[in-house]
Parts: structure tokens; C-alpha cells; sequence
């Protein structure tokens, strides 16, 4: 079972909030996907208004709320955000956006790093989202980041995992929790990242645009649990078949008559 | 916190069920995780010696060029609290004793450096009150402007220790667990503060958080099932390269030698067991480096040359003393391969490759 900052969840699909049609749809969509993770942007929510749209749209019985640091440009407002949420809603968990180009909102490295620094010093559970760095995510990680979440293309791009060289060498490397965030466009997605050894993937943008989120939810929550089982199987271990009529006979060998029987 | 290394009755299990399917998909796989270490080192990858050679060599290459690390052992003292049943140095083993003064260590290093040496590795047998941290500072301090790498294999250190005599120049530590199957290990270490299995495997990370940028581990092959030895040596690996990732790892696989005490192995670890050994680690850790010592024979060597190994030892003597003596009297084993350096540089160059003397620079590490 996932476990992150000591908290399990049997779910390995994270979902974000923005961009549905409405509130309900975003409710049962959640409801559909089986996610025990959902993100807010706290641009988006009224922490201390009680009939929120967003925010009584969720079964916080059921889910984990992670507030996130969305339209942040720098660490201080980053800083700042964080401390409203935790204000308002009691909860230390963030997920870290540090993004200063409104076009590609891709993370700033630096600024990340500085912000999370701070607030695991402050007792934040920081979850950030990079660009698929390893060195970055080791440094987060050694700096108390819960985990990390690299992105397997640019956000809202819908591209797939793009990034797969370096997600592979993160999932290698990492100690902390691998969430595969921004770009997975399609269950396929999720279900590489999935089968790659991801811990978790976050959707919004392929749920929110769907043409029918629910159903697209119950695809991913089904494409989510097939990669993760296949990673478990043992990927590839299962091609027996394949590998028999590759002829392997033909693999290159060295001269071991040195070796002394 | 020490890694947990299952028992050798469980990492058998592991081993037990591999079949040549899953050697060959292990071969052609491009990242192995624990399972397949697992195929590479059971019986059944035996008939693809040659295929795993050919993939280790091509590995090896690729990561390492066509260079081979050269280094010599400094044997400084061989007093030892430790009773260990398989050590020419066990307290108790009726060996003339000596610890070289700071003077004696020096002369013996210089003869190294005029040999051509950059990089040695200083080993004293276990005796905190006798050769202690103090010494080891004093002579790293002497010595650390001549030598590029300056390793240690000494008596497990507290991180403080460690902490020290990073500072004052030490460049790496190698600690070899001997046996990762504890109840051996509780067998063959009679007495002395070795007996404690724990803080034993738990060395490497005191030396990971003292900031070590190298860090050696390895078996003491003749003690254990040698194939159970690799997979912990494997998953302990594992385990150092996720607490330290800015720290390079070095394995190490000393089969036992003929030394004083007449201990006989506990099992047998041919050539071809521990080429395997090799091999399946190579494939598992492409990065790591990977030591063959002059422990093994001049023969054998030159032929695992590129094969695995990232780095030899050559011209050694393990007898305190020996290099000014000529003598090998109270040495800790006999070794296999005789030759001097320049012979073995010249075996490594007749191969194709390049004996690399210096391979790190003081500037890193003031």
C-alpha cells in the first residue's frame, strides 16, 4: 500500500480539482476515479466560507485534502499561500507549484527547493512538483519533501510521459513516495507511469475535458490499478514466450577458458 | 539504522526457483532488480557463463572506458583484539607482531610512491588502543599530499572518527561484513568487539554520513553459500546507494587464502563461482566498482581483466613492514599473484586497457 508521511492510501490515483464543468461533475468524477488524494488550488477555494462550492463538493471523510500553492511565482508567495491553508483548513499537507512562466507553468528548480526547505522546517508534510530532475529530487528529498512529483510532460498538454529517461532514474534513485504528475492525458498514461514503478499519478486536465469525466475517472482508476498490478507481477518476466522464439543462442559470449576448473 | 539483510534460509528461497528463462530474460533486461540477481547467481545461470561475461564486459566497458584502477595495499599494523577463526592476524596466532611507527609508515609508502602508486589503501588489523584514530590522523596527514586516494580498512569507527579523519584526508572506507549470514558469522568471530554483527553492517553508514565520497563493502567468500552472499551484497548495496546517493560504492569478494591458523573454508568458492559472483553484480549495479585483489592468481586476473573488475591491487605484501623487509613474515594471507606493479601494468596495457594510477585529485577534499 502507498504510504506517504506515514499515511496510507489504497489508491495510487491523485486528482485534481480545476477545470471541470461544475462542481458536481467534479464531485462524482472524484467519487468514480476511487481517489483518497485531491488537490485544490487554494486560488480556487474559500478556506473559511463553510459552503464553499469546491471544497463541500468533497467527502473529506473519504479524502485526503491537499491544498496546492497554484499561480505561486516565487517561494515567498508560495510561503505565503501555505500558511493561509493551514490556517484555514488545519491541514500541514501542500502540494508545492512554484511556477513563474504563466505560459508553460513549468516549476522553477530553485525557488522549489527554497520553499520547501522552509516549510518542512515549519513542520509543512511538502509534496512539490518538478520538472523530471533526478538531482532534484534527491535534494528535495534530503532537504524532508513527503515526495516528489515530477511531471511527465508540461501541464495540461495531455502529452504523455515524455520524460521517461529521467522519471526511470527518479523512481531508481528515490527513497520518498514518486507521484507522476502534469501531462498523463489518457489512462494509457497512467498506466505506463503505473507499470514503470510510479508510486502514484496525478489527473485533472484528461478528467475535467473529457467528454464524459465520470466515465473517464472509472478508466483511469481501472488503468491505474492494471499498471500498478503489472509492475508488481514483475514486468516482462512474463514474456517467456517472446524470448524463447528470439533467438537468444545468438548473444554474444566471452572466452572463460582462463577459469580454472 | 542497519539495513535489514533477510536470513540466508530465506534469501535461498529467492534463489531455488530461478530457471534459464529467467537467466536469459535477466540478460536482456535493461535495468535488474533483486529477482534477477537472484537468476544470475543460482545454478541455473551457470550454463550462460559466457553470455554473462560478454554482457559484463560490455557494461563494464561502457561505463568504465578501457581503463583498469591500480592500488596497493599499506599493511600498518597487525595487532587485533579479534578472534577471528579464518584471519592470519586473530589474536592469539603465534605470528610475530608489529605496528610500524609514523617514520616506519611513511618510509613504506614513499617505497610505494617510488613504485608509482597514487592511490593505497592502509589496513591494520583491530586494535582501537593500540592503533587508533589519533595514529590514523597522523599518518593521513603525512601521507596526503604525496597520494591522490588514501583508503582505509581498519576497525569499524564511530561517525565522529569518521567525520575526522575525512578531514584530515581519507578518501574512502572499505568494511567488509565477511558474512552476511549471521549465524556463520556468530560461528567464525570467536571474540573481540567483531562478534557484533550490527554495528558491524552498520559501519558503511556511519562513513555514508561522515560524507565519504567512496565506500567499500564486500564478503569474505569460504564462509557462506556464496550465492546468498551476493544477493546481500546486493540488496545491501541497494540499500547504501538509497541513503547516499552522492556516495560511489566499491564490492569486494576476498576468497579465502592459506594464512595462519590453518582454518579451512567452511565451502568451497571455485573461480568460476566467484566469476559468477562478478558477473551477476556487474549486471545488477553497472556503476559500481568492483575489486579483485592479488588475493586471486596472476592467471585468473589477467584473464577477468574488462570482463568486471574496475580495479586491481598489484605488487602487494600483507605484512606490516613488508615493502622496506622484502620479508612476509606475520602477514595476514599468502598472496596469489606475485608480480610486481610494473608487471601488472604492463599486463593491464598488453590487454588494451590503461593502468590508471591517479584517478582522484587532492583539491577535492581540503
Amino acid at each position: 500500500m502507498l504510504s506517504i508521511a506515514d499515511t496510507s492510501f489504497s489508491s495510487r490515483l491523485f486528482v485534481g480539482t480545476g477545470k471541470f464543468a461544475s462542481s458536481s461533475i467534479m464531485r462524482q468524477a472524484v467519487e468514480a476515479s476511487g481517489s483518497e488524494m485531491v488537490t485544490v488550488a487554494l486560488r480556487r477555494v474559500d478556506l473559511e466560507n463553510p459552503a464553499d462550492d469546491i471544497m463541500t463538493a468533497l467527502d473529506l471523510n473519504k479524502i485526503h485534502f491537499l491544498p496546492n500553492t497554484s499561480g505561486a511565482r516565487n517561494a515567498a508567495e508560495a510561503i505565503r499561500l501555505a500558511h493561509l491553508a493551514r490556517a484555514a483548513s488545519g491541514t500541514s499537507w501542500l502540494k508545492l507549484e512554484v511556477t513563474p512562466d504563466p505560459r508553460t507553468l513549468l516549476p522553477d528548480p530553485v525557488d522549489t527547493l527554497k520553499a520547501t526547505e522552509e516549510l518542512v522546517r515549519e513542520g509543512f508534510t511538502v509534496l512539490p512538483y518538478i520538472n523530471a530532475d533526478p538531482i532534484l529530487a534527491l535534494r528535495l528529498q534530503d532537504v524532508g519533501a513527503a515526495a516528489v512529483m515530477p511531471l511527465a510532460s508540461p501541464i495540461g498538454t495531455n502529452q504523455g510521459i515524455r520524460t521517461t529517461m529521467q522519471v526511470e532514474i527518479i523512481i531508481a534513485q528515490a527513497r520518498v513516495p514518486v507521484v507522476l504528475d502534469a501531462g498523463i492525458g489518457a489512462p494509457s498514461h497512467a498506466a505506463q507511469a503505473m507499470e514503470m514503478g510510479a508510486d502514484a499519478v496525478l489527473v485533472n486536465t484528461a478528467l475535467a475535458v473529457a467528454g464524459d469525466p465520470v466515465r473517464m475517472a472509472r478508466a483511469f482508476k481501472a488503468a491505474v490499478e492494471a499498471g500498478r498490478e503489472a509492475f508488481e507481477a514483475g514486468l516482462g518476466r512474463q514474456s517467456k514466450t517472446a524470448s524463447a522464439s528470439s533467438p537468444l543462442s545468438g548473444m554474444v559470449t566471452a572466452d572463460l577458458n582462463f577459469i580454472q576448473a | 539504522m542497519p539495513p535489514s539483510i533477510p536470513q540466508f534460509s530465506q534469501l535461498r528461497q529467492w534463489l531455488a526457483p530461478a530457471t534459464g528463462d529467467d537467466v536469459r530474460a535477466a540478460l536482456t533486461r535493461k535495468r535488474l532488480d533483486i529477482h534477477d540477481l537472484a537468476a544470475l547467481l543460482s545454478p541455473a545461470a551457470e550454463q550462460f557463463l559466457p553470455e554473462m561475461a560478454a554482457r559484463s564486459r560490455e557494461i563494464t566497458i561502457q561505463r568504465f572506458g578501457r581503463t583498469t584502477q591500480i592500488y596497493a595495499p599499506l599493511y600498518l599494523s597487525n595487532f587485533c583484539i579479534n578472534r577471528c577463526a579464518y584471519c592470519g592476524f586473530a589474536a592469539g596466532n603465534p605470528i610475530p607482531r608489529r605496528k610500524l611507527t609514523l617514520d616506519e609508515a611513511e618510509a613504506e609508502a614513499m617505497i610505494l610512491y617510488e613504485r608509482g602508486f597514487r592511490h593505497i589503501l592502509l589496513v591494520s588489523g583491530e586494535a582501537p588502543k593500540t592503533l587508533g584514530v589519533d595514529y590514523l590522523e597522523a599518518i593521513t596527514l603525512r601521507l596526503r599530499d604525496k597520494f591522490a586516494a588514501l583508503s582505509i580498512e581498519v576497525q569499524p569507527l564511530d561517525e565522529d572518527e569518521y567525520d575526522r579523519l575525512f578531514k584530515a584526508g581519507i578518501t574512502a572506507v572499505a568494511v567488509y561484513q565477511e558474512t552476511y549470514d549471521r549465524r556463520v558469522y556468530d560461528r567464525v568471530h570467536l571474540a573481540g568487539k567483531k562478534c557484533d554483527y550490527d554495528y558491524r553492517i552498520d559501519t558503511p553508514d556511519r562513513a555514508g554520513a561522515a560524507g565519504y565520497r567512496e565506500i567499500g563493502i564486500g564478503a569474505l567468500l569460504g564462509l557462506a553459500d556464496w550465492r546468498a552472499e551476493g544477493l546481500a551484497l546486493g540488496l545491501h548495496l541497494q540499500w547504501l546507494r538509497k541513503r547516499f546517493w552522492q556516495t560511489s560504492f566499491t564490492v569486494s569478494f576476498p576468497r579465502l587464502r592459506p594464512a595462519a591458523g590453518a582454518f579451512e573454508p567452511l565451502v568451497t568458492v571455485s573461480e568460476k563461482n566467484l566469476s559468477q559472483l562478478m558477473f551477476s553484480l556487474r549486471l545488477f549495479d553497472p556503476d559500481v566498482g568492483l575489486i579483485l585483489s592479488t588475493r586471486e592468481e596472476a592467471r585468473f586476473r589477467d584473464g577477468m581483466l574488462g570482463l568486471a573488475p574496475t580495479r586491481y591491487s598489484a605488487g602487494s605484501c600483507t605484512a606490516p613492514g613488508g615493502y622496506t623487509s622484502g620479508e612476509h613474515d606475520g602477514e595476514q594471507f599468502s598472496i596469489g599473484d606475485l608480480r610486481t606493479m610494473n608487471e601488472v601494468c604492463a599486463m593491464v596495457a598488453a590487454k588494451g586497457f590503461d593502468p590508471v594510477c591517479k584517478d582522484w585529485d587532492r583539491e577535492f577534499q581540503v
